[in-house]
């Protein structure tokens, strides 16, 4: 456990770090997910067969499961804001609440319809 | 004889009783949520949220008192985002062959999402800020929160219209991709992911794990694509 957060820490901190460093527009988390994942193949290819289909490193695969099985739940702190843009919300509600349905809508529809027709075609 | 008031200021400036407060609060959801079978529109997240909005309305809460407890929770949102390497990578045989329509689909939706919202809010006349806040809300929320300042929107509105696009998707998704006739699960993940960042990502990783995986991949592609783009695109069109 101690372990699998460890790495998790590491690769959001290198990615912090690039982010920095290297003045790029993405944010950090996601850099250190790139690195994660760019790692684990890397791994892979060196030493095949070390961790089957789990990631090998001790305890990574147990607490991404245990972290990512509560996802939910870190969204709440920022959520509660909410609180704070009661005006803003009561003054552009109808915009708002159109744009998160009907674009949230829209965004799946064509994303999983664009989706299944390129993976029918390049495969 | 117990001081009462001394109570009130301790438990209001102490961390404790914000980060249990938070905690209860999702158990809470989860439970409720369970209670109702599941059903996508009780979706634990927006039931947490209602709950310790209400509960800060309530006891006069300022919001900011509240957050130094929740700040725990959400520095977990960083952590949380890297692990999502690891069900990609258990998927990774299978994400491999379609990565390219894969990341054709995200880069499309991604941007129709963040279009039409924008096109929504500008039809309607809302405030500058607002209409920037709306930009970037298919994006995971502490990307999302990024762009938002980059472009002139509210950073805290935007998580608010994050979690709105999280919920309506992953409540509203599934039913979608049915009309739609999406039936391809790397697809219905991959909508998810885009569309609904986390918490579509929560939803699809219960249903069905390669929905989850290409659903995490989704998710970090769009982030990846849309802090690159948006404020490249907002500057361009709207500044």
């Amino acid at each position: 456990m101690i372990g699998g957060m460890t790495i998790l820490l590491l690769c959001q901190l290198l990615g912090e770090l690039l982010a920095r460093a290297l003045h790029l527009p993405v944010p950090g988390p996601v850099l250190g997910m790139a690195l994660l994942f760019a790692g684990l193949l890397l791994r892979d290819r060196w030493s095949p067969g070390a961790g089957g289909t789990d990631p090998g490193a001790p305890g990574l695969g147990g607490t991404a499961d245990a972290v990512l099985r509560h996802l939910g739940l870190l969204f709440v702190p920022a959520g509660v804001g909410i609180v704070v843009f009661l005006p803003q919300l009561a003054r552009d509600w109808a915009p708002l609440a159109l744009a998160i349905l009907a674009g949230t809508l829209i965004g799946i529809a064509v994303t999983g319809l664009l989706a299944q027709l390129l993976m029918r075609r390049l495969g | 004889m117990v001081d009462l008031t001394e109570i009130w200021v301790y438990l209001a400036r102490d961390p404790l009783a914000a980060l249990t407060a938070t905690l209860l609060a999702w158990l809470a959801g989860l439970r409720l949520a369970a209670l109702c079978r599941w059903h996508p529109v009780a979706n634990p997240v927006l039931l947490a949220v209602i709950l310790l909005a209400g509960l800060l309305l309530a006891a006069g809460v300022d919001y900011r008192a509240y957050f130094q407890g929740a700040q725990f929770v959400h520095f977990l949102l960083g952590p949380a985002t890297v692990a999502l390497a690891v069900p990609l990578y258990r998927q990774w045989h299978h994400v491999r062959s379609s990565a390219l329509a894969a990341l054709l689909a995200i880069a499309c939706g991604g941007l129709a999402a963040a279009f039409s919202g924008v096109a929504f809010a500008l039809l309607l006349r809302a405030a500058p800020e607002v209409t920037a806040s709306l930009a970037p809300r298919s994006v995971t929320m502490p990307v999302a929160m990024g762009i938002a300042e980059q472009i002139g929107g509210l950073p805290g509105l935007t998580a608010a219209v994050v979690l709105g696009s999280g919920v309506t998707g992953a409540t509203l998704g599934p039913a979608m991709l049915n009309l739609a006739r999406v039936r391809d699960w790397r697809a219905r993940g991959l909508a998810m992911g885009t569309a609904a960042h986390g918490i579509g990502t929560a939803r699809a990783i219960s249903v069905n794990a390669t929905a989850g995986a290409f659903s995490g991949m989704a998710m970090g592609l769009n982030a990846l694509i849309s802090a690159l783009l948006l404020p490249l695109l907002w500057r361009f069109f709207l500044g």
